[in-house]
């Protein structure tokens, strides 16, 4: 099995005018967890956004390059088969209001008119529960709405339902930016089980999470990626004077 | 923790799972089964945007459909009697002569009666919600019963207007020394005046209630009265907004038909006081429309509709610009 | 100084007091109405009243249940016309907000809903009565499906503004193509504005009259074909109070107080429903 799962080619991503993302260029491998950090406006989130092809949504948002998946380009594909192969959780936990627990975790199923029997949604219920740590706390009260959860339960409820899917890649937006301190601690030991099982791509301004949760960290800067390396080395010699001075914290 | 539960699951779809080889076929077969799902969703998913679409086009089709057939319709009439047709004071269908006078000055005379009559009362239901009691049982049941006004099908106001409000203005008539006919333009107005209340009402409260709190504070700081703020902070700070509701109210006030059908006397001539019998552009064409018996007739009757058409649309949409200017500020 | 400030002050109470009795005097129409039209007709109404035909004049006694039966009928169909076709339009201007047929259309919605109703039982005249060669039902129904046209849209399309935009890429996210985002997580979190736009559009052409004049006409006998005259409660309080014989008088203050029974009580429901879901209107 090849080692690179997600591969970006010259990718370029524009807000009408306004070019958010200059010339990317990464490879992930795969079970890895990738951090993409930087300044805020240097288009780290549009170039997460890029790759499940949710950037293009926005009214005026264009994209040119290559996103390879397993050597396919997902600028070729539909998206709605790039979106079930990656997954994405955003930056505020947004579970369906409307569903109960048990069905938010299965709502691409359900909303997606996939029939199963119900012992097969019980089980990836349980097993997509199971993943994201949260079994225990909810199952006793999988029928109630989704929003009577934490912040952080809802949170890992939305990895849940990401999970669901079997995904081969999750993509993160600053998930914990929105949470406590201790639902950010829970989520980000998740990370370490999750990848056993899915590449993870996880945008985040918290250079401390960077540090801890990642293997490889991307830095952007400007719409660039200015260096992409393993993190103890990002971290500890920088190559690029932008990116030591962002870690120094000489401008933020 | 892992291994129990993905032997569980050992059936479902996972293409990286590659750890049981028994099942790697079935996983293909419900992957093929996942992807073939899919184009049928894109397909769909074509279907329904273009759905939207057809349907958005079709409202303006629909408006446009409305405008032309009211022109086309009218076109006999209007090539017959031209633009005199606006001011030609005599209606009479059977020496064939239609001039629509009588009508819009009993349109006009209506429906500026019934806002003249109902404005303070608007006003004073979108001061007191607005300003004085905003919160409370006492404003809710108001607010609501005020809506309510806008709710009374206006076949049952012109019921209990023929009932009860015309034998009253037949003997206030008397009493002023008017031929008391009771139905006429008074009567149609006073009930119109009622009909018209909650439109102006409600915008003016929305808007008084936007005014920002802290212009009428400095108001109040430099010494001002309730009274003062309302008039000098308030009232200047509304002023388009306020006139956009009156515009509202005039907008329903001409089209109104049954109410005024029921209750303004029906007849052709132009009224020569506020207490005689009349028409109004839209109680003709209820009134006639169905005993129109010849093409000329008919065709005169629409392009009143069309006048009416005409008019309304412009009063709206002049009103409904000046609100969205205002919310907008 | 002292004697000017209690003048300000006595103006300013008196602006008050006179606000106040202004604004409850409108009340007071109202409550008359109320009061005069259940009087006049609460007592018209049994079980005779709403099972039998209008009699003709000179003989006591006779119904409205053609009438009722009739309102039931083209109410209905209006609905199944324009609740799938004002949610649909209200979907796409809440979807589309700022391209140039969204504006267009928003525009005729906005023409559409000051359009008087008489104006709109005109063209519904020419688009069916004459093509058709016969007053129908049918046509007062696409009439008043006009009339709640506007709106269905601009309550569905509020409601469903106001819904973050979250929701929506939760749904894209999970690889759902746009009907199902729509369909399956948009409208049921916005439903109940939904629900409350089609409540009220219902309660405003429940009593309208002047769309029906020239479509549906009216029919003193019992009718259930769409594609031929029908009586509804509007029409018959308008024929029947506007005749003058008394006993016609009589049926139609019956049919007004249920007539009004009817419509207020949608619009207080409505007005409960919106409360308990805190929906804007």
């Amino acid at each position: 099995m090849e080692s690179t799962i997600v591969k970006s080619v010259d990718y370029n991503a524009y807000f009408g005018e306004n070019h958010v993302v200059k010339n990317v260029n990464i490879e992930i491998p795969r079970n890895n967890v990738i951090a993409v950090m930087g300044p805020s406006g240097c288009g780290k989130t549009t170039f997460l956004r890029g790759i499940n092809r949710m950037h293009e949504l926005i009214p005026g948002a264009t994209a040119k390059g290559k996103i390879m998946l397993n050597n396919e380009d997902v600028m070729e594909m539909h998206p709605i088969f790039v979106r079930l192969k990656i997954g994405m959780v955003f930056q505020r936990p947004n579970p369906f209001p409307n569903l109960s627990i048990y069905d938010n975790v299965i709502a691409g199923y359900k909303l997606n008119g996939i029939k199963l029997p119900k012992a097969e949604k019980d089980k990836i219920v349980e097993h997509s529960l199971t993943r994201v740590a949260l079994w225990k706390e909810v199952k006793d009260s999988l029928t109630k709405k989704g929003s009577f959860l934490s912040g952080g339960q809802q949170q890992r409820l939305c990895i849940a339902r990401a999970v669901a899917m079997e995904p081969e890649v999750l993509l993160f937006d600053e998930p914990t930016s929105a949470l406590d301190p201790i639902s950010t601690s829970t989520v980000e030991e998740l990370f370490h089980e999750l990848k056993k099982n899915y590449t993870l791509i996880i945008v985040t301004h918290n250079m401390q999470q960077a540090a801890r949760v990642s293997d490889k960290t991307a830095f952007f800067y400007m719409g660039e990626l200015v260096e992409y390396d393993d993190t103890k080395q990002m971290f500890t010699n920088p190559r690029d004077t932008r990116t030591q001075n962002y870690i120094t914290g000489r401008f933020s | 923790m892992e291994a129990p539960i993905d032997t569980n699951l050992a059936t479902r779809p996972d293409e990286r799972s590659g750890r049981v080889v028994s099942i790697k076929k079935q996983d293909t077969v419900s992957n093929t089964k996942r992807i073939n799902r899919s184009f049928r969703q894109i397909r769909a998913e074509n279907v329904f945007r273009r759905t939207l679409i057809i349907v958005a086009l079709s409202m303006i089709v629909l408006v446009l459909g409305i405008m032309l057939t009211l022109i086309w319709k009218s076109t006999l009439s209007i090539k017959s009697a031209g633009i005199g047709y606006l001011w030609g004071k005599v209606w009479d269908p059977v020496r064939d002569i239609y001039g629509a006078y009588p009508f819009i000055l009993g349109t006009l005379l209506t429906s500026f009666l019934a806002l003249i009559i109902s404005i303070p009362f608007s006003f004073a239901v979108g001061v007191f919600l607005g300003e004085y009691y905003p919160k409370g049982w006492l404003s809710d049941l108001l607010k609501n019963t005020v809506e309510l006004i806008a709710a009374v099908p206006s076949v049952i106001y012109g019921f209990w207007a023929l009932a009860v409000l015309v034998p009253i203005v037949r003997n206030f008539e008397t009493k002023i020394g008017v031929e008391p006919v009771g139905l006429g333009i008074f009567s149609s107005s006073l009930i119109l005046a009622v009909m018209v209340i909650p439109y102006a009402a409600s915008l003016g409260r929305s808007m008084i209630q936007m005014v920002p709190s802290n212009l009428k504070e400095a108001a109040y700081s430099l010494g001002a009265t309730r009274w003062e703020v309302i008039r000098s902070v308030i009232f200047p700070y509304t002023k388009s907004g306020l006139f956009a509701g009156i515009l509202l109210s005039l907008g329903r006030a001409l089209g109104e038909t049954m109410a005024v059908t029921m209750v303004i006397g029906n007849t052709s001539l132009i009224p020569k006081s506020i207490f005689a019998p009349g028409n109004t552009m839209a109680s003709v064409i209820a009134n006639e429309f169905t005993e129109a018996d010849h093409p000329v007739y008919l065709s005169a009757l629409i392009e009143l509709g069309l006048v009416l058409f005409l008019v309304t649309v412009v009063i709206n949409m002049i009103g409904k610009k000046m609100i969205s200017r205002f919310t907008n500020e | 100084m002292t004697n000017h400030v209690k003048y300000r002050i006595g103006k300013s109470a008196a602006f008050k007091t006179l606000t106040i009795v202004l604004a409850f005097a409108c009340v007071v129409p109202l409550i008359f109405i109320l009061i005069y039209i259940i009087q006049a007709g609460i007592t018209k109404i049994n079980w005779h009243f709403l099972t039998n035909l209008p009699k003709p004049v000179g003989e006591t006694g006779g119904g409205i249940a053609n009438a009722l039966v009739g309102s039931m009928i083209i109410i209905s169909v209006a609905s199944v016309i324009a609740i799938p076709f004002g949610i649909l339009c209200g979907i796409y201007l809440s979807e589309n907000r700022k391209s140039r047929l969204a504006y267009w259309s928003r525009l005729c919605v906005d023409i559409l809903q000051g359009v008087p109703s008489i104006v709109i039982g005109i063209v519904a005249y020419f688009w069916l009565v004459k093509p058709l060669g016969t007053f129908s039902a049918l046509s007062g129904s696409i009439a008043l499906a006009i009339m709640m046209l506007p709106i269905i849209i601009r309550s569905t399309e509020e409601t469903l503004k106001l819904l973050p935009d979250s929701l929506r890429e939760a749904g894209f996210a999970l690889g759902l193509p746009f009907h199902r985002v729509v369909l399956k997580v948009i409208v049921p979190c916005g439903i109940s504005g939904i629900l409350s736009g089609v409540m009220l559009s219902v309660a405003r052409i429940a009593g309208e009259t002047a769309p029906l004049l020239f479509t549906a006409f009216g029919n003193p006998y019992l009718s259930v074909n769409i594609l031929k005259p029908m009586q509804s409660l509007p029409l018959l309080i308008f024929n029947y109070a506007t005749s003058p014989y008394n006993d016609w008088h009589d049926l139609a203050w019956g049919a007004s107080c249920i007539l009004l029974i009817w419509v207020l009580t949608l619009n207080i429901f409505t007005k409960l429903m919106t409360r308990k879901w805190k929906v804007q209107l």
